[in-house]
């Protein structure tokens, strides 16, 4: 395991038995507020760790909420340097590890060793592709595996146990379990056994676990985190945004955190 | 890394893949592993053939083209009839192989995308025909472009989903049932209307569409005693074409010749020829050519036919075009029109646009081939015959 940034986010919360509070957002999103802006918005509420969305046009893992905020980002011109350089901009003056969540395309397309080295320089942390599964293109993997970032991948209700080893062999950081089959996107119900399956996912790899997609309240929050290393709030989280701007974002994000403590 | 077990035979050269969300790799192993067991299985085929036989109206026939062939520098010109299958169009011989599939996993919902309508309502037919319930996306663009579709797949009983999001066409639709498919995959099959998508769906669809080569192949020989010059076929995602294709890649001096969409022409950038245009990227959980900016999202399409108006194409193709085997060229919507006409006129018979596609070039490139041509008449003209209507009577394709 990579002695990384995101590995030191969870050691001490272990001790103390409380969750990370993984906040989402797709960078460029709202229209109008600089993400550098955001991020610091969320580290102020309480974030342990932040999601960066690098929007994609074909957001085919996303629910509407996400899919839109990628849209509306993209067509107000954001590009992938841009998502560097205003994580490069938060990065001077906070520590909060920073995910980028995003598809294979924009990287590829940025070239693989280049988005690489330039994300690690602007502060990023670890790295997300919704697209690429574990065996899925092994010299890509193993470019990613062996840059400085954490490579962070998935686990779904539906992936075979077989599998689960071979995962989190290829994964550093954490594992992020997957909620339930489906698009992200904000749900008022979690699936009863998911507390079951989180635990029994911790007890096989030696990574800590956490859990995203449609954890939507600080009721929710609550109850996954203790089951879990860590929660994921996106679409819930870029909703707000959307509809009531940045500070009443941050202040959800505060009541998320409470909900954690 | 470690241990990463990767099956090599998802490839076609460094294109294909699996580049999908992790929810979906224990389904995408399931339908691989039923079309393995399908696939040599002797009751599956024999079902598949009596359905072809029964239902889709195969074999259908090859038709010398003769006033065709005349109006292309006295070449001697040959169709492949793919508009006489039930339904009008190559589409459903994927969508009974599938459906069949589908039942031998026990899946009851089928969804499917569709841009023409074509694969839409080919789709809609298996289902009927095997008492499955379908629901096929369809970008709203082309909802209004194929209204007449839209009604047809309501007849047979689907429920029809319009897409808004992003360009609101094929590549929108496709994105919306990848969607469904992560949410509902414990009961639902998702039939994909050409060669593309993730590992193993371009090469099934492709085994199951290579019938029009096989029949063809055989019919040449039969009627001519030797193989076509020339054989052609347009592409979209590029099933009608690798299913014509196929047969013939081995036979080297057959050349094989696809025709992309080339809309308002290459330098006005609106256009679908992905593999004139395009570099490789990965949409729809393959690699494969792509239409993509330098930041890598991918451009919207163009094309006056909506079955070709999609940004990729299917993986095999550009592992064809790198090894060069297959040449790929395109026509503009206003020599697929010219075509369409063209067609009706001399033939009596009127061609998808798609199609039409396929007709200009001959029509264009026709005298420069030495010997007999084949052409893919993928599907009829019905659907597109308003569509048409209404464009020339504003006098402009946008
Ligand atoms: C008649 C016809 N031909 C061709 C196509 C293009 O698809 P493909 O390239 O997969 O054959 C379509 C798609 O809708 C079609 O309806």
């Amino acid at each position: 395991m990579k002695a990384s940034a995101i590995s030191s986010v969870f050691a001490p919360l272990q001790e103390k038995g409380r969750a990370a509070l993984i906040p989402y957002v797709t960078a460029g999103h709202p229209v109008g507020d600089s993400t550098s802006t955001v991020l610091h918005a969320l580290a102020d509420s309480g974030a342990d760790l932040i999601e960066l969305g690098v929007p994609f046009s074909d957001p085919l893992a996303d629910g509407p909420t996400i899919q839109d905020s990628s849209f509306s980002s993209l067509q107000n011109g954001t590009k992938v340097e841009d998502v560097l350089a205003e994580l490069s901009i938060f990065r001077a003056e906070r520590t909060t590890p920073v995910v980028l969540f995003t598809y294979l395309n924009p990287v590829l397309r940025y070239g693989l060793e280049d988005f690489l080295s330039d994300a690690t320089e602007c502060g990023a942390s670890g790295l997300l592709l919704t697209d690429l599964p574990v065996g899925a293109d092994c010299e890509v993997e193993r470019t990613i595996a062996e840059s400085p970032l954490d490579f962070i991948r998935l686990v779904a209700p539906t992936t075979r146990a077989e599998r689960v080893p071979e995962i989190a062999e290829n994964s550093s950081g954490f594992l992020y379990y997957i909620s339930r089959a489906g698009v992200t996107g904000a749900r008022s119900q979690l699936r009863e056994s998911l507390g079951d399956e989180v635990a029994e996912l911790r007890s096989q790899v030696g990574l800590p676990v956490v859990v995203g997609f449609g954890i939507s309240t600080p009721e929710q929050a609550r109850e996954v985190g203790c089951a879990s290393d860590g929660v994921v709030i996106g679409s819930a989280l870029v909703r707000i945004m959307e509809e009531s701007g940045v500070e009443a974002g941050a202040r959800f994000v505060a009541r998320l955190r409470a909900a954690l403590d | 890394m470690t241990k990463i077990t990767q099956i090599q035979s998802d490839r076609f050269g460094s294109f294909g893949g699996r580049y999908v969300p992790e929810t979906l790799i224990g389904a995408l192993d399931e339908v691989a592993i039923a079309y393995a067991e399908a696939s040599c299985d002797e009751s599956f085929q024999d079902e598949l053939k009596r359905l072809n036989a029964s239902f889709v109206g195969r074999p259908t026939p090859l038709y010398h083209a003769e006033r065709l062939g005349e109006a292309a520098g006295n070449r001697d010109v040959w169709l492949k009839r793919e508009d006489l299958n039930h339904t009008g169009a190559h589409k459903i011989n994927n969508t009974i192989g599938q459906a069949l599939l589908a039942g031998r996993m026990g899946k009851r919902r089928i969804i499917a995308e569709t841009g023409a309508g074509q694969h839409g309502v080919a789709t809609a037919t298996a289902c009927a025909l095997f008492d499955l319930e379908c629901v096929v996306y369809m970008g709203e663009e082309d909802v209004k472009r194929q209204a007449l579709n839209v009604y047809r797949m309501q007849l047979l009983g689907a429920e029809v989903r319009p897409v808004s999001s992003g360009t609101r066409t094929l590549k929108d639709a496709t994105n919306e049932a990848i969607r469904d498919w992560v949410t509902n995959v414990d009961s639902t099959h998702y039939i994909i209307g050409s060669v593309v998508g993730p590992d193993p769906f371009p090469r099934m669809v492709r085994d199951f569409q290579s019938i029009i080569g096989r029949e063809a192949r055989e019919q040449f020989l039969e009627c001519l005693g030797r193989l076509p010059a020339s054989v052609v076929a347009c592409v979209g995602g590029g099933s009608n074409a690798i299913g014509m294709f196929h047969p013939f890649v081995c036979d080297e001096y057959v050349e094989l010749v696809g025709v992309e969409a080339g809309g308002s022409g290459i330098e006005s950038g609106r256009h679908s020829a992905s593999l004139a245009a395009g570099t490789p990227g990965v949409l729809h959980g393959s690699l494969s050519y792509l239409l993509q900016d330098s930041d890598g999202q991918v451009l919207p399409a163009h094309s006056v036919s909506a079955g070709l108006d999609y940004p990729g194409v299917g993986p095999e193709h550009s592992h064809l075009k790198d090894m060069g085997r297959v040449r790929y060229t395109f026509a503009t919507d206003e020599q697929a029109l010219e075509a369409f006409h063209k067609l009706s006129e001399l033939e009596g018979i009127i061609p998808a646009l798609e199609t039409a596609h396929a007709i200009a070039y001959v029509l264009e490139y026709g005298a420069s081939v030495n010997g007999p041509i084949l052409v893919c008449l993928s599907g009829r003209g019905d659907k597109d015959v308003s569509h048409v209507a209404e464009i020339e009577s504003r006098g402009s394709f946008l």
